[in-house]
């Protein structure tokens, strides 16, 4: 993305047309063909090397491997639907026929209850991790501002953010889990416990480098314009909105992309720990499973791991540039 | 004349870790309403202190600042700042930066439309209504500089305070702020203090040159009167003898009687380390 608007930028300032060819197509060699030679190379090797490498479960997966489990992934999720379809409109069936005979019968659906395909369990981390990551911004943004703001409060909570953040979630992942059914008592409840689980556990851990990140541009804006501020005796929530926001716009988006990225890893890795359904769990239950397909299968989850990740990244940069007001950084 | 702002015995203590540090003493000065006053002095002698003290934005140890019968407790509108370096917010253009400090100051005085006419005549004044809707990042140093005097203008302060104001720019652009200051004064008679390390700027600008002494615990050295006729013409006073008497007397105060001795010393940085270690 940066080698495209660096591009477009080399386009612009060029005078001759001529030489921005040249460089374009210099850039764009430069911006294509390596990152084209450096995957080749890199599958390359991994072929060889797995072919090379034999486990209990057969030889380790090449790239061919799991191409082919690519593909019969997405098989599976179409089987599933079709499935679920089927359920339904037999259950839909059913309930027509009961009420014929009997008008006052109460109509019950049931939900499909199959297997959660690999497209599910992508779908299901997606969401508790921007559910979980959402809720941590929301608090550790005006967290941060106001940490940012007074040095007094700074002072108290930094001991605090200091000893927390390294935490691994694997330790937080049984008080949250405990605490979680001691509080969470519904007869019917909204969404499920362990989705409350994965999400407070994304939470808990990527809390901190936003609110460490925001409190730290907050408290360095320029002392001029903070003197302007007091100058025109803006009110607390001016001065927040039209000086501290837009100047402490980088540092929280960097807090916000750390955040992002620790979200990600702490949610496979507390629905690998707690079976909580995700990706996480996809991995954990193939390796169970054990099967000849296990380790094809789970390379793939990594890789579609390793995309999303890279994926979420790139969406919050995204929203920087969105956000910022200058244009030409970030 | 009444007194319309009054300096009255302020001393500045700043805390230091090697305990306070006296950065003035016993300042006092007495300003009346529509005069333009010169603060000149070595570097690092204390008269951003003294106009942050006025500004509200430092709390004098001792003494105090009483404008128009009230004293100075905080910063505020009625005393605006142009900082040495423009400090306009950079996310908002020239029109949204005095848009501000108008918004602000003439919050249920002014209709909209009111507003927006202040505002651009304000700009007009400095002579920057042709770049009023650009960001600071796209115009030059002194078009900066000319919109952080429009936006301390528009509010319409008692006294305008200037850090250095043109200290940053080079001198055919600040030849130009100079007469386009001079200009606007005509026009609004305004009450300023403006702090300047040049001294031409001083005599061609002033109704009175405060000079300092150095510090630390530095205070008022002479006060010069300035009684050359206005409107001031800067290449007819280059030949002018009372002009280029006040401007000797300037440069007499500040390079025989204050004389900075910039102890730079060599020989202590040349010393070698286990010599240094024994001092220390
Ligand atoms: N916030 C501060 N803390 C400690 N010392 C300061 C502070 N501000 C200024 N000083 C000291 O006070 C003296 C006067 O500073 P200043 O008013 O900025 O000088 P000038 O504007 O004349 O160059 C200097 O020696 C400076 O180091
Ligand atoms: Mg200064």
């Amino acid at each position: 993305m940066t080698t495209i608007t660096r591009l477009t930028d080399r386009l612009m300032l060029d005078k001759s047309k001529l030489t921005s060819l040249v460089s374009w197509m210099a850039q764009a060699s430069k911006a294509l063909l390596l990152p084209v030679i450096g995957i080749t190379v890199f599958l390359v090797i991994w072929s060889i090397a797995a072919n090379s490498i034999n486990t209990s479960l057969g030889k380790f997966p090449g790239p061919v491997a799991v191409a082919e489990q690519f593909g019969a992934l997405y098989q599976e999720h179409n089987a599933e639907r079709v499935k679920a379809e089927a359920f339904y409109e037999r259950q839909d069936k059913r309930n027509a026929a009961r009420l014929e005979v009997d008008p006052s019968y109460v109509v019950k659906v049931r939900a499909y209850t199959g297997k959660e395909t690999f497209v599910d369990q992508i779908f299901t981390s997606l969401v508790t991790v921007m559910s979980g990551f959402i809720l941590a911004a929301a608090i550790a943004i005006p967290m941060g501002i106001w940490m940012g703001l007074s040095p007094t409060l700074n002072a108290a909570l930094n001991p605090i953010v200091q000893i927390f953040k390294p935490v691994s979630p694997l330790a937080w992942l049984p008080l949250v889990t405990m605490v979680v059914s001691a509080l969470y008592v519904s007869p019917d409840p909204m969404v499920s416990k362990s989705f409350i689980n994965s999400l407070l556990t994304v939470t808990l851990c990527s809390l901190w480098p936003m609110m460490i990140n925001t409190s730290l541009g907050v408290a360095n804006i320029d002392s001029d314009l903070v003197n302007v501020s007091r100058v025109l005796r803006l009110s607390p929530l001016t001065h927040i909105q039209k000086i501290v926001l837009p100047a402490s716009i980088p540092l929280i988006f960097t807090g916000m992309r750390l955040s992002l990225g620790v979200a990600w890893m702490v949610l496979i890795a507390a629905e690998m720990l707690a079976q909580n359904p995700g990706l996480g769990k996809f991995v954990w239950d193939e390796f169970q499973n054990g099967s000849s397909e296990s380790l094809a299968r789970i390379m793939a989850a990594v890789v579609v791991i390793g995309l999303i990740g890279f994926l979420l990244d790139r969406g919050v940069l995204a929203l920087q540039r969105w956000f910022s007001w200058d244009k030409s950084k970030s | 004349m009444s007194t319309f702002l009054d300096i009255s015995n302020i001393d500045m203590d700043f805390p230091t870790p090697k305990g306070p540090f006296k950065a003035l003493k016993e300042v006092n000065l007495k300003i009346n309403k529509g005069e333009f006053v010169s603060l000149i002095g070595h570097s690092g002698c204390g008269k951003s202190t003294v106009l942050n003290i006025v500004a509200g934005l430092y709390q004098a140890t001792k003494g105090g600042v009483i404008l128009n019968s009230t004293e100075v407790a905080e910063p505020g509108p009625e005393r605006a700042v142009v900082f040495q370096n423009h400090s306009l917010l950079p996310w908002l253009t020239s029109y949204q930066n005095v848009e501000l400090a108008v918004k602000q100051v003439f919050k249920n005085k002014k209709s909209k439309a009111e507003m927006k006419d202040w505002i651009e005549y304000n700009l007009k004044l400095v002579h920057m209504d042709h770049a009023m809707h650009k960001l600071p990042s796209e115009i030059s140093g002194g078009m900066k500089q000319r919109v952080g005097i429009a936006r301390a203008l528009a509010m319409e302060p008692e006294v305008l305070l200037m850090d250095e104001p043109f200290g940053a720019l080079d001198a055919l652009t600040r030849a130009h702020m100079q007469d386009s200051l001079m200009e606007i004064q005509n026009e609004l008679n305004n009450t300023v203090i403006m702090i300047t390390h040049d001294v031409d700027e001083a005599v061609l600008l002033s109704d009175k040159i405060v000079m300092m002494t150095n510090g630390p615990a530095a205070t008022v050295g002479e006060i010069l009167d300035v009684n050359l006729p206005r409107p001031r013409e800067r290449l007819a006073l280059a030949e002018d003898k009372d002009y280029n008497h006040l401007r000797a007397e300037v440069l007499k105060f500040l390079y025989e009687k204050q004389r900075k001795v910039e102890n730079i010393n060599i020989s202590n940085s040349s010393i070698s380390n286990d010599e240094t270690a024994n001092v220390g």
